[in-house]
Parts: structure tokens; C-alpha cells; sequence
């Protein structure tokens, strides 16, 4: 037993030092108002929820290691089958949890619905996002730019994305940022964030859209404003044209797309491919060169 | 002539399949060998696979489930390597590979691993506690098994004709339609699951009305034992979210075979819709595999702690509720679509609410146990190690039942972590624990001891290595399926997960070993008593392995825990109770109707994977005629004699009354 | 066994540990009604066998409901094409209904024939509930094949799809039904009114008219409704 308590106690240091680990990046590192809020919220439901968790399993080790056969202290009680009083704590114990808990869901899910625009006094900056296969384009609709596979932003200046998928579904997510929402064809969905201070921070997609999937990840870059200007200015009117054929291009399946930016973007492209007006782009295509397709179907 | 298929099917170019799938043709074939020189045919054809007994069945389908956990597992061992070496990387699993092996990893542990083991336990061990004969439709059970193991071999052909499916284990829209996944791989996927789940479906219809409608005289609802009470849970919730997934995969289905626009991107089709059916489906299923769970560790708390269950009526009314609001959780798969916020705190509320069910169970085990006197066997090992680490994944789950909390973990390492932190610490371990339990009712012997200890120490602690850092790696920002790493500071905790699954492999070595050496050293593990375990409920009152017919007379249950009562009853008196008036006894016939059914439907399924029209036409018939040969049947039933059953009984009798003889003269000397 | 216990256990001196007011569990219990309620001990072949046929017909209802709610959020989903109101012709649909409810009037006569055990009338009400099924089945094919012929075919639209997909579910349950219909006739001929012929014939009779339930809902969802959109 006594090794059983020793190998309880390593256990409980190497998860403090994996948690000294996450706490370092990602999702408990928030660099924004919305990853912040988020963090808020998990940690006050992680803290309630230990409250009741770890008294129970303290409880459970302590009845376990009491009540053993071998143990002649303790009391054998057979006939303790039921207690009024007892049922009424346990009942109540999960139910207070909930229902604190219930709280906690109710305003977040209304003031982190990632569709609300962050309170700021400064406008926000309008990005339009298309996932693709496999990569990412951002659409700079007021600079009139776009960009693959690399986000910049200002920093300090709530960030409204309007999202959605050339093909399959993916979520945009950017853990240092906060909250991530699914890319769907054929509708757009809305995302707020913002980050706080300059920086980068590591970009993907997190659910899963084909053999290329682990090669949609991206770099957000979050400039001083007047930095942003000056990169979107430079990026005006330079490389390729974002028009319909170009777009069509970029939309067949590719993999580990390196970052590149168009100068120019054709007005309501992004909303082309929203109402499907661009159609939703082709999956594997034989004897194009692109992933392999299943044996199977080569001779259909 | 033969549809899409030809030799192109088999994959020549990638060396690891077709490694794996020879070797695996090489074991078939040995082992068929094995029985056909040792001439075991006969005794299989006529004891196992066409038996209707519930017994026999519950134990194919247990052994199946075990095959599948070791297959399921293998995919686990790659999928944990690959990610430890492709960091910044290629690894040495090419994403067309690794996608079909995270997929396949997921459909058969939860299709054909954790469903079948379950379902088994619950096919064995429910008419025994109903004390009485046989489940409500016994041909029907023989069915429903091959039907799955057709799922299962379907599944694994995929891994040598063709490919599997390259969705995940469920497969979205419009990822699995066939303009982004145009092979057979999701065809492949469609059909075993369609297959298997008519099994399932069939399975849950059959215990439902047996709990509902045969128990045995005097048992009224609050008399049945726990483990039913919670099969009860289970089988309900199969037959109501099954004939969801049956629609939404032949919505799927009918996407891909003629067309259709169910989910497609164009022509009005929804994606959205596929993720909240099949949901609606998904969530109930993770119920299913966690209820019957459940009841065995009520059942083995209670009768390791020596105590009856605390707080009976309780654990009913929680079971009971879990069941009812596992459907009304489903959206929490699927927060950030952007339902909004009223949608999304309703169904977050809705499933912190399933916690109060299960946080009650919790407790009531805590006060089982709470002035007991506990027996450290291998079952109650597991289950005080489910206790400990279970609760951690459901708190993890309420944690992601958070709409925000979600939105940055959602579909992360720290999701995945959660549903692996439930089911094994939940199911798995449950499983264990009643393979365990009731191992020595079904083959008269005990399992090893010590090599189970091992097993459980081996497998507790590398869950924990390799899922509490998952956890971790979840909360660094790292998604799921992943082929390979950009991420280097990410390494080091993929290394210490790897190292995990090495510790779960020893665990799972001893595991085998353990039924091995248990089988070698059967004589001196040998269970005379028919009750090994000193148990409370009905089927510790059959000699081990129970008879065709179970009881000799159906047992007359005048109050809770019978089995207990009896034996007091008879500790009291010093005797036991007089002999009954033994009658001839009818039983079900063998039928291969189940083996020559699921013969004609795996063909039905490979050749609809492979276009194989006239094939499927062929099968088809062939199924129905085998349906119709069953049905023309006139001998359905035979008899047992009652000098037979007066044998049997009066052996056990004797055992018992040995039993009770030296129980006296402990007690007398203590 | 622990010496921590002085004497051997005893019986606990409450007979009603869980407190469930229950009258004295040694009464003589009243005799044989097998209820299945747990007094009488299991349920009698035939009620098993309706009880669990009946819970097959719930889950098919849920099936069903799983293509009613893909009808229901895809029905409007036209992509363009036709409507229900360009397709649905509400005469042929009438005399669907009315086929399939008399077929379910003349399976319970052949029901009735079959309790006063006459083979000829139970044949002929099969007989008829067969025929009248499959006239059914014929105009709903006949609809589908002039739908088919005009553009109209499941894979033009996701109204479309769901259309096909549920009154086809339902069809396809009819032609099944059918199938079962005629095995069961020829049984009954040749067995005789054995009782596991009996009891078959039981769920066949359930069987055939949960499907005129769901008819009523296909028809009221896809038919009446849709011709208002």
C-alpha cells in the first residue's frame, strides 16, 4: 500500500510538471481578451469541479485502503444499506455543482458567442477567411489584399471574421487567440478576435479535412497598426490577381503551400464563393497528380 | 463481371498492409488448421456456432470483442509512434495510411470491441440473474452475433481489398461524400456498420423484452439486481439511437450509390444536418458502452465489500435518468458550428446535468464500500481503479460541456483524452472487471490471480502515462489526428506517451498471459462451488458452467440480493432447501440459421462495396432463403429429461452441501 | 473468513432494508397470473413475442423519424428544381391511402378468419391485403418513374432526396411486408394455425398496420403540407 501511495505522489508531480508545460503556451497562455475570457471561464469550472473531485477521490482511497479485509480496526457494517440524510447530500452535492456550473455556461456561451463583436473604440478590422484543401486564404477586403497561409493582423484592433470553406469543413483556430468556429461551404460564420500586444502566434485547423490536414497550419502575425498599414500598403498591387480563375486554381488539393499574398482581390469573392456562385471546389482528381485515391476506384 | 474489383485492390506498393494482412492470413489459416487436424469441427459446429444458448453466444461475442481490442490497439501503437517520430518529419505512415488507421482505429474499438464485449457480458449474465432459461429470442441472439462478426471481418478485409474509409471513425459529410472520398473506403465503412448495427439493434430489442417480460417468479422491478437494471439503461438507449444511425448511413448511402443530396455540398444538400443525426446517434452510443459498466462495478463493490449495494433505489433512479437525458446532449459535439448562444448554454446546461446521475452512482459505490470488509480481487482492483480514474474524465467532459471552454479545445488532444479517459477507465476497465468476475461461472475455473494484478497495475499506469499528458498536449494547442508534427516543444510529451504505450502493452501481454496460464492451470484453479466469490445474485446459484437450462426449477425470489438471502437461509437453518419436483425441461434448438446469414450478408456487403450487382442479388437470396428454411422449421425445441436435470442438480446439491459443511466449521473455529 | 466477526452473520432484522412498504415477501404469492410484471414469473410465449415485435416497430418508428427529420429541414431545399407543388398529385395519393387503409381492413379480416381458425378466409383476407398492397406499390412506382422521367429524380435536389429517401423507406417496407405476406400465406397452408404460425401472424398483422401509420404521417408531412408550400 505504501507503494501505492509513493507511485500516487509521482504521478502528481509529473502532471504539475505537465501542466508548468501548457501553462508555458497555448491555451492557458491567452494573448487576446477573447482567449483570456476563455481561460477564465475553464479555469472557475475546472476550480469549482475540483472542489467536489479531488475530496472524492481522496475519499475513495481513504474508504479503500479503511475498509480492507485485512483491516480488524474497522467497523464491518453490512446492514448500512441506505441513509435518508446521506442520499439527500448525494444528491444535492452534483446538483449545487450544476447548477453553479449552469450559471457559469449561460452568460459565457452568450458573452463569448464567438458571432459577438468585442466592445473596442477602435473599429474593427474586417478579415474574410476560405478554407481550402489544403491550405488557407485570407481576403483583406478593405486593403484590398489577400493572403496565403499567413495571417497578419494589427494588434490591439478586434479582428471580425467572416469564414467559410471552399470544400469540406475545417475549424480556424488560433489557441493563442481564443475561440475557434467551423468553415462550411455554402454559409459563413463569424468570429471575433483580437490580439493584445505584437507577437506570433501559431495558426490550424482543428477538424480533420483529408490526407493534408496536418499541413494546415499557419503563422499569425500581430503588427503595431501603423505596421499593418505599411505591410498592406506593400502588399498592394504586387504578385498575382485573387480573381475567379485564380481562385479556381488555388482551390484544387495541394499540400504544404508555402505563404505567399495576392496584390489585388476581385470585390465579392469571397461572397462568390459563400453563395456558391463559385462552385465548391473538386476533391481527388485522377491523373492529376494530386493524393492518391484508392485503389479501388481506378477503373470506375 | 466483378464490379469495380480487381487485383489492383490489393496493395501491393505498401509494404505495411500487405505485411500485416499476410500475417494475419497466415494465423487464420493456422488456426483453422489447428481444428481441422485435431478434428475439432463437430464439437465447434455443434457447441458454438450454431448454439442459441445465450451463454455460449455472450461468450463469442466476448471473444470477439477481445480480438478487436488487440487489433483496435495495434492502430493505437502506430498511431502513437508515427506522431512520435514525425515531428518536423514524414514518420513512416504516409497520410492516405494514417488516416485509414485512426479510422479503423475508432470503428473497431467502439463497433467491434468495446459494443460486442459488452454486449456479450449482458447476454451471459442477465437471464442468469433474471433466473431463468434463455433470453426472449434466442435464434434471434445467434443472429445478432454473426451479424456483428460480418461487420468485423468486413472491416478488416478493407485492409487488404480496397482501403478503409480516410473520415475518422465517424465519417462527416462532406469529407465521406463521394466527391471528396471517391474510394471504397467509406463504402466499406457504410456497410459493416449497417450490417453490425442490425446485430446491435436486433440484440437490444432481445434483452428488453427479456428484462421486461421473463424473470423469474417474484422478481418485480426492484428485485432485479443492478447489472440488469443498467442493461436495461443500455438496451434501451440501443434501440432508440440505433435506428438513427441506420438512417443517417443510408442517407449517406444513398449519397453515394445513386446521387442523392443529403449532404452534399450543392444542390441544397446539408453537412450541418449529417453532424447533428449522427450525433444524435453518437451520444446515446457512448452511454450504451458506459452503463453496463456501470453495473458491473455495482455488482463487483458490492460483493467484494460484502455488503448489499448502498442506496438501491437511488442507483435505479439515476440509471434511469442518465438514459433519459443522454438524448438531449448531443449538440456539445458540435459547439463551435455557431449555433449561438441561447443553443449552445441549453445543451451545455443539459450535459453538466447527465453529471448528477453519474456523480451519484459515485458516491453510492463510496458508501458500498464505506463500512465493508473489501477483498482485493483482480474485479475489485479494477474497479477501485475505475473509481479513482474515471471521475477525472468526467470531469474533463462536464469541463468541455462549457460552450467556451469547448471552443478552444474542442477537437484537441484534450478532447480526445477526455472520451479515452471514460471509456477506458470506464468501459474497459469495466470489462476487465467482468471478464474477471465472471469468468469462473462461465469455464468453471478461476483466472490467475496474480497475472491479473499484473495486468491491472500494468494497465492503470500506462493510461496514466500516456493520457494525462494528453490532457497537456490538448491545452498546448495540438489537434487531433495530426499524420505529422511541426510543433517541436510538442515532443517531448509524444515521447512520454509513447513510452506509456509501452507500459499498456506489458498490460496487455499479461492479460493474455493471464487466460493462458488460467487454461494451462484450470485443474488447480477449478471452481466446484459454483460460487467462487462468496456472490449475492442469481447466477452464483448455477453450478459453474451453468447447465443448457440454467435452473433446474425456476427460482421463487421473496426479496432483494436472492442468491444472498438463500445462502443465509440456509446458513441459518443448516441445510438446504428441500429438493425440488423436478420437471422435463424444453429448450431451444441449435440452428446455423446466424452463421448462414451473416455467411450472405458479408458477401452482400463486399459486393456492394465493390459493384458486384448480380453478386448482391445472389446473396440477398440467399439470405432470404435461409430466413425462410429457419421459418419451415417444425422441430424447434427439445427436451431435457427430468432424470437429467435431477442429475445436474443433485451434484450441485452435493457440492453445496460440502460447502455449507465447511463454512460451518470455519465459522464454529473462529 | 475475518475473525473480526464474533458470531455468524445474521439475517438483518428488517425485513424491508430498502424501506419499500412492501407487505410481508413470504405471503403466498397469488397464483399463475404471468404478467411479466414479476409476480407470476415470465410472460407467455405469445405476449414475448408481440411485446418484443412491438418494440422493433418503435425503433423502426424511430428510423422513420430520422428520414421525417431529414424532410423536414431539407424540404425546402429545392436547388432550383421542382416543388412539391409542381410534383405531388393529390387524386394519386387519395387512392394510395385509400388501397393501403383497406388493406389494413382486410389483413383484420383475415385476423378475425384466423381466430375462428377457417383457412379460406384467412387466405383470401392475405390474399387481398397482398393484392391491395401491392397496388400501392405500383402507383407509388408509377409516380416516381413519371417523376424520374420529368427531371424530377432524387438526385436533381436535397427536396428531392429526402422525398425519395422517405416515401421510398416506406415503399420499401410495403415491398418487404409483401414479401413476408406471401411466405406467411404459404405457411399457413401448409402448417396449418400452428401456434408459432400464430404468433408470427400476430407481428405480421402489426407490422402492417404501423405501416399505415406511418402512411398517415408521410402523406400528412410530404404530400398535404408540402402542397402548401
Amino acid at each position: 500500500m505504501r507503494a501505492r501511495a509513493r507511485s500516487w505522489l509521482k504521478a502528481t508531480a509529473a502532471a504539475v510538471a505537465c501542466l508548468c508545460l501548457a501553462s508555458c503556451s497555448g491555451v492557458l497562455a491567452p494573448k487576446g481578451p477573447v482567449g483570456s475570457a476563455n481561460r477564465t471561464i475553464m479555469l472557475d469550472a475546472l476550480a469549482i469541479m475540483l472542489a467536489i473531485v479531488v475530496p472524492t477521490i481522496l475519499a475513495t482511497l481513504a474508504f479503500a485502503w479503511w475498509f480492507r479485509e485485512g483491516n480488524t480496526r474497522a467497523k464491518y457494517r453490512p446492514d448500512f444499506v441506505y441513509s435518508g440524510r446521506l442520499e439527500l447530500i448525494i444528491w444535492s452535492i452534483p446538483t449545487l455543482t450544476i447548477l453553479f456550473l449552469g450559471g457559469v455556461i449561460w452568460i459565457g456561451s452568450h458573452q463569448l458567442d464567438p458571432a459577438r463583436p468585442l466592445e473596442s473604440k477602435v473599429p474593427p478590422l474586417e478579415v474574410e477567411v476560405v478554407s481550402l484543401d489544403w491550405k488557407w486564404l485570407f481576403i483583406y477586403p478593405a486593403q484590398g489584399i489577400a493572403s496565403v497561409n499567413r495571417l497578419v493582423i494589427p494588434a490591439g484592433v478586434p479582428v471580425h471574421f467572416r469564414l467559410t470553406s471552399s470544400s469540406v469543413m475545417n475549424t480556424f483556430f488560433v489557441p493563442e487567440l481564443g475561440s475557434q468556429i467551423y468553415t462550411m461551404n455554402g454559409m459563413a460564420t463569424n468570429l471575433h478576435l483580437q490580439a493584445e500586444k505584437p507577437g506570433t502566434f501559431r495558426g490550424q485547423s482543428s477538424h480533420y479535412s483529408g490526407d493534408g490536414f496536418s499541413g494546415m497550419h499557419f503563422l499569425t502575425h500581430a503588427l503595431p497598426p501603423d505596421e499593418f498599414g505599411s505591410w498592406a500598403a506593400r502588399t498592394r498591387g504586387q504578385g498575382p490577381v485573387l480573381d475567379a480563375a485564380n481562385y479556381r486554381q488555388l482551390a484544387r488539393q495541394s499540400q504544404d503551400v508555402k505563404p505567399f499574398t495576392y496584390g489585388a482581390v476581385q470585390p465579392g469573392l469571397f461572397d462568390a464563393v459563400v453563395t456558391q456562385k463559385l462552385p465548391p471546389a473538386a476533391g481527388p482528381q485522377e491523373g492529376r497528380g494530386g493524393p492518391q485515391t484508392s485503389p479501388g476506384d481506378r477503373h470506375k | 463481371m466483378l464490379g469495380k474489383l480487381t487485383w489492383d485492390a490489393i496493395p501491393w506498393d505498401e509494404p505495411i498492409p500487405l505485411a500485416a494482412g499476410g500475417l494475419v492470413g497466415l494465423v487464420i489459416m493456422g488456426v483453422l488448421g489447428l481444428v481441422t487436424v485435431k478434428g475439432w469441427w463437430p464439437y465447434l459446429w455443434h457447441e458454438w456456432i450454431t448454439s442459441v444458448d445465450h451463454k455460449r453466444v455472450g461468450v463469442m461475442y466476448c471473444l470477439l470483442g477481445l480480438v478487436m481490442l488487440v487489433r483496435g490497439f495495434v492502430d493505437a501503437i502506430m498511431m502513437r509512434t508515427q506522431q512520435a517520430i514525425a515531428v518536423n518529419a514524414p514518420g513512416y505512415l504516409t497520410p492516405e495510411h494514417y488516416d485509414q488507421v485512426f479510422s479503423a482505429h475508432g470503428v473497431m474499438m467502439i463497433f467491434f470491441g468495446a459494443m460486442p464485449f459488452i454486449v456479450g457480458l449482458m447476454n451471459f449474465v442477465v437471464p442468469l440473474q433474471l433466473g431463468v432459461r434463455d433470453v426472449a429470442f434466442p435464434t434471434l441472439n445467434s443472429v445478432s452475433f454473426w451479424l456483428t462478426a460480418s461487420g468485423a471481418l468486413l472491416t478488416n478485409v478493407s485492409l487488404v481489398v480496397g482501403e478503409f474509409a480516410r473520415t475518422g471513425w465517424i465519417a462527416y459529410a462532406p469529407l465521406s461524400e463521394p466527391a471528396y472520398s471517391p474510394g471504397v473506403g467509406v463504402d466499406y465503412y457504410l456497410w459493416a456498420l449497417q450490417i453490425a448495427g442490425v446485430g446491435t439493434l436486433m440484440s437490444g430489442v432481445n434483452l428488453v423484452t427479456t428484462i421486461l417480460k421473463m424473470r423469474a417468479p417474484g422478481m418485480g422491478y426492484l428485485r432485479m439486481p443492478m447489472f440488469v437494471w443498467t442493461s436495461l439503461g443500455a438496451n434501451l438507449l440501443i434501440v432508440a439511437a440505433f435506428p438513427i444511425l441506420t438512417a443517417t448511413l443510408t442517407m449517406l448511402t444513398l449519397d453515394r450509390y445513386l446521387g442523392f443530396h443529403f449532404f452534399t455540398n450543392e444542390a441544397g444538400g446539408n453537412p450541418m444536418m449529417f453532424m447533428s443525426l449522427v450525433w444524435a446517434w453518437g451520444h446515446p452510443e457512448v452511454y450504451i458502452l458506459i452503463l453496463p459498466a456501470f453495473g458491473v462495478f455495482s455488482e463487483v463493490i458490492s460483493t467484494f465489500s460484502g455488503k448489499p449495494l448502498f442506496g438501491y433505489r437511488s442507483m435505479v433512479l439515476a440509471t434511469m435518468f442518465i438514459t433519459v437525458v443522454a438524448f438531449m446532449v448531443w449538440l456539445h459535439h458540435f459547439f463551435t458550428m455557431g449555433a449561438g448562444g441561447d443553443v449552445n448554454a441549453a445543451f451545455g446546461i443539459a450535459t453538466s446535468i447527465i453529471a448528477v446521475g453519474t456523480g451519484v452512482k459515485i458516491y453510492n459505490w463510496l458508501f458500498t464500500m464505506y463500512g465493508g470488509r473489501i477483498r482485493y480481487t483482480t474485479p475489485m482492483l479494477w474497479s477501485v481503479g475505475f473509481l479513482v480514474t474515471w471521475i477525472i474524465g468526467g470531469m474533463t467532459g462536464v469541463l468541455l460541456a462549457v460552450p467556451p471552454a469547448d471552443f478552444v479545445l474542442h477537437n484537441s488532444l484534450f478532447l480526445v483524452a477526455h472520451f479515452h479517459n471514460t471509456v477506458i477507465a470506464g468501459t474497459l476497465f469495466g470489462a476487465f472487471a467482468g471478464l474477471t468476475y465472471w469468468f469462473p461461472k462461465a469455464f468453471g475455473f478461476r483466472l490467475h490471480e496474480g497475472w491479473g494484478k499484473a495486468a491491472f497495475w500494468l494497465s492503470i499506469t500506462g493510461f496514466l502515462i500516456v493520457f494525462m499528458p494528453m490532457y497537456v498536449l490538448g491545452l498546448a494547442g495540438m489537434t487531433r489526428r495530426l499524420q505529422h508534427i511541426t510543433e517541436p516543444s510538442w515532443r517531448p510529451m509524444l515521447l512520454v506517451m509513447l513510452g506509456g504505450v509501452g507500459v499498456m502493452i506489458a498490460g496487455v501481454a499479461c492479460q493474455v498471459t493471464q487466460i493462458v496460464v488460467s487454461i494451462r492451470r484450470r485443474e488447480e484453479l477449478r471452481d466446484w462451488t459454483g460460487d467462487p466469490w462468496d456472490g449475492r445474485s442469481l447466477e452464483w446459484a448455477t453450478p459453474s458452467p451453468p447447465p443448457a437450462f440454467n435452473f433446474p426449477v425456476l427460482p421463487d425470489v421473496e426479496g432483494e440480493e436472492v442468491y444472498w438471502g438463500m445462502k443465509q437461509k440456509a446458513i441459518q437453518h443448516q441445510e438446504l432447501v428441500p429438493e425440488p419436483d423436478y420437471k422435463a425441461v424444453e429448450m431451444p434448438r441449435n440452428s446455423p440459421t446466424g452463421v448462414v446469414v451473416a455467411f450472405f450478408c458479408s458477401f452482400t456487403g463486399f459486393a456492394l462495396i465493390w459493384h458486384i450487382w448480380w453478386m448482391v442479388a445472389l446473396s440477398l437470396l440467399g439470405a432470404y432463403i435461409t430466413f425462410v428454411v429457419f421459418a419451415w422449421r417444425d422441430h424447434v425445441e427439445y427436451e431435457i429429461s427430468a432424470e437429467e436435470i435431477a442429475a445436474v442438480d443433485r451434484r450441485r446439491r452435493e457440492a453445496r452441501k460440502r460447502w455449507l459443511f465447511e463454512h460451518s466449521e470455519a465459522e464454529g473455529s473462529a | 473468513m475475518s475473525a473480526a466477526a464474533d458470531q455468524p452473520y445474521q439475517a438483518p432484522a428488517r425485513r424491508d432494508p430498502y424501506q419499500l412498504g412492501r407487505r410481508d415477501p413470504h405471503a403466498k404469492r397469488q397464483g399463475g397470473e404471468a404478467t411479466g410484471h414479476g409476480e407470476g414469473g415470465p410472460a407467455s410465449k405469445r405476449i414475448v413475442t408481440a411485446y418484443g415485435f412491438w418494440i422493433f416497430l418503435l425503433s423502426d418508428f424511430i428510423m422513420f423519424s430520422g428520414f421525417f427529420a431529414g424532410y423536414a429541414v431539407l424540404g425546402g431545399a429545392a436547388a432550383g428544381g421542382p416543388r412539391p407543388a409542381d410534383l405531388f398529385e393529390p387524386t394519386r395519393v387519395a387512392v394510395e391511402t385509400a388501397l393501403l387503409l383497406l388493406s389494413s381492413f382486410t389483413c383484420g379480416l383475415a385476423s378475425v378468419a384466423t381466430q375462428a381458425r377457417k383457412m379460406v378466409l384467412t387466405q383470401l383476407g392475405l390474399l387481398a391485403t397482398g393484392l391491395l398492397g401491392f397496388a400501392f406499390l405500383v402507383l407509388e412506382v408509377q409516380e416516381f418513374a413519371m417523376m424520374i422521367a420529368e427531371g424530377a429524380g432524387p438526385s436533381r435536389s436535397a427536396f428531392l432526396s429526402a422525398f425519395y429517401a422517405l416515401v421510398g423507406c416506406h415503399g420499401l417496407h410495403v415491398g418487404v411486408g409483401l414479401l413476408w405476406l406471401g411466405t406467411m400465406m404459404a405457411q399457413v397452408w401448409v402448417k396449418g394455425f400452428r401456434d408459432d404460425i400464430l404468433r408470427r401472424l400476430a407481428c405480421f398483422n402489426l407490422f402492417w398496420h404501423a405501416l399505415d401509420i406511418i402512411w398517415v404521417g408521410v402523406f400528412t408531412v410530404v404530400y398535404l403540407l408540402g402542397m402548401g408550400r
